[in-house]
């Protein structure tokens, strides 16, 4: 891939991004943030490059990447699982919806 | 090119869009509650394919880095079961200073290993293109770690919310920004350590002198900025790694937070600028006393006094802020609610957009003690009903119910737009004290109207005072 075709899928991501955040729902703001600040740790990726570098190259290099993916699990497990945790908080007035979200939950 | 990523199978690059795809999903999911969880899985099935494809790539040194998984892993879980959901503003911000860190890190690895990234011509030189997306990546990702220590530190009250004014600041930030952009530019045609590693430290200088100015109210601006930033950092390092999950994640992620800073600096009607620049309420805490030196009559009241009002009332509307987080009385304002519902009160909840430390707390507090989302409206919903309403029970919030926002040219709060308590036939409104101004430091002519009732006490306690009286 050439720098051209990198900068087209970052330009139209952006659009994507800015018609599907406003199509958020105000109340769910904080879960917003807390998935984004979730999946913002694809970094991880760039950091499990870094950690199986092939022996030969310098092995500061392989303990920062390790030290990177550290990190950004402890943001993957710890965003996903809080998203996870308001989310199931938000209930709707009647007692029906509660259930099928259980029944979803389940399975 | 002579990227890595020209020897990318076609696979793993398809896997990387499939990724990136459901991340986009995962945030689509949020448009509305029902949705909501099964984004969140999406986000969660994308981080798999993406980790998966990346090791089934690189698939070296696999103890090691399951070990740093697991241990990442575990803490992170660990934090998500056992925080309040009080202490999410600064858990959020604290999640961002590691994406910013890890972005950082990447970066530095990548600079001494660029073999392993290839980032390298035939020469052994790292790629020009390279050497600006490490610089930019590794600088938003300082910027992002030490802006979000300082916005985390002000957020657990472990640092004081008002801002800290250095002299001269504008003169020294805008001189470290320029060093910044100028250091950069000079790494593409010397890319010795001294000058990667003065990007390093000059970025994370400056991400601690931006954010110390800026005062506790408008840190839900901060946060959202902060977001936005870990965004991309993100994109910068999948420009480097010509990753498409990266690019596309950090491109959603730093409009989001752009869209969330522009939403939250319209609910106070400041400028983006203005904000980053700093000092707001410090000026106001300055000025504003002198006006407020006259004691004013107000009329104060009883728990007894509130229950029994809204227990003959018609309508309810609840207008939370900050000050029922403090005092954790969602659950107590819950059970308010309840009884005043079996009395056959009409109740709803009003959220102003900045209520709160960061966009959108308010209401998570309420899911939290089982308000249902049906029952809870935003600013531009609600505020019609105010003039029809028997009471409006205004519970920790000062500053978005001031009706000067619409009226005083010279309020430091004007054109704000403020939730219309005053129209509400009878006004409550619990206050620590009359003492205290909101954070913009001005006084609140709704506490002396003649249908307003004041409630001088914690809210917590006020709140669980009136279910006792609601409950005979």
């Amino acid at each position: 891939m050439d720098f051209l075709s990198t900068l087209s899928i970052f330009v139209m991501a952006c659009f994507v991004g800015y018609y599907v955040v406003w199509s958020v729902t105000p109340a769910l703001h904080t879960p917003l943030m807390a998935v984004t600040n979730a999946i913002s740790s694809v970094i991880i990726v760039g950091a499990l490059i870094a950690s199986s570098a092939a022996v030969g190259g310098s092995e500061i290099s392989k303990w920062l990447g390790l030290l990177a993916v550290v990190l950004a699990s402890v943001n993957i497990f710890g965003g996903f699982a809080v998203t996870r945790r308001m989310l199931a908080m938000y209930k709707k007035k009647e007692k029906k919806p509660v259930a099928a979200s259980n029944n979803s939950s389940a399975k | 090119m002579d990227h890595i990523a020209a020897d990318t199978p076609a696979w793993a690059m398809l896997a990387y869009l499939i990724a990136g795809v459901l991340f986009i999903l995962s945030l689509r999911g949020l448009s509305s509650p029902e949705t909501s969880q099964q984004g969140n899985r999406y986000g969660m099935i994308g981080m798999l394919i993406a980790v998966a494809t990346t090791l089934l790539l690189h698939g070296t040194g696999l103890p090691l880095i399951v070990a740093a998984i697991a241990i990442g892993g575990t803490i992170g879980w660990f934090i998500a079961q056992k925080i309040q959901m009080t202490m999410m503003p600064e858990l959020v911000a604290g999640f961002h200073s590691l994406v910013g860190m890890a972005a950082v890190l990447v970066g530095a690895s990548a600079y001494l290993n660029p073999d392993a990234f290839g980032i390298v011509d035939s020469a052994g030189q790292i790629l020009t293109a390279s050497r600006i997306e490490l610089g930019l990546g590794v600088a938003i990702g300082a910027i992002t770690f030490s802006g979000s220590v300082i916005a985390f530190l002000k957020l657990s009250g472990r640092m004081s919310g008002s801002p800290i004014l250095l002299p001269a600041r504008h003169v020294i930030n805008l001189a470290v920004l320029a060093g910044i952009l100028g250091l950069i530019g000079y790494f593409v045609f010397d890319s010795q350590p001294a000058v990667f590693w003065t990007i390093t430290a000059l970025s994370f200088a400056i991400g601690f002198l931006l954010i110390i100015p800026i005062g506790g109210a408008d840190m839900p601006v901060v946060i959202s900025m902060l977001n936005s930033y870990s965004g991309w950092a993100a994109a910068a390092m999948g420009f480097t790694l010509q990753n498409t999950a990266m690019i596309i994640t950090g491109a959603l992620v730093g409009s989001s937070g752009a869209i969330l800073s522009y939403i939250m600096c319209k609910a106070m009607n400041r400028s983006f600028i203005s904000v980053i620049a700093g000092g707001f309420g410090a000026e106001a805490e300055a000025g504003g006393p002198k006006g407020s030196a006259v004691a004013k009559p107000y009329k104060a009241g009883s728990a007894e006094d509130a229950a029994f009002i809204m227990k003959n009332a018609e309508s309810v509307i609840i207008v939370p802020g900050y000050g029922m987080a403090v005092s954790q009385a969602q659950h107590a304002l819950r059970e308010m609610g309840d009884l005043l519902k079996a009395e056959g009160v009409s109740v709803k909840y009003a959220i102003h957009p900045v209520a709160g430390r960061m966009p959108g707390h308010m209401n998570v507090l309420l899911a939290e003690s089982n308000v249902p989302y049906d029952e809870v409206f935003e600013l531009e919903d609600i505020n019609s009903d105010f003039g029809q309403c028997d009471v409006a029970f205004v519970i920790g919030a000062n500053d978005v119910t001031n009706p000067l926002a619409k009226t005083d040219k010279t309020s430091p709060i004007y054109g704000m737009p403020v939730l219309d308590v005053e129209k509400a036939k009878t006004v409550l409104f619990i206050k620590r004290s009359m003492g205290g101004v909101g954070y913009a430091g001005v006084d609140n002519p709704v506490f002396y109207m003649d249908n307003t009732m004041m409630l001088l006490a914690d809210a917590k306690k006020m709140v669980e005072t009136i279910v006792k009286n609601l409950g005979h």
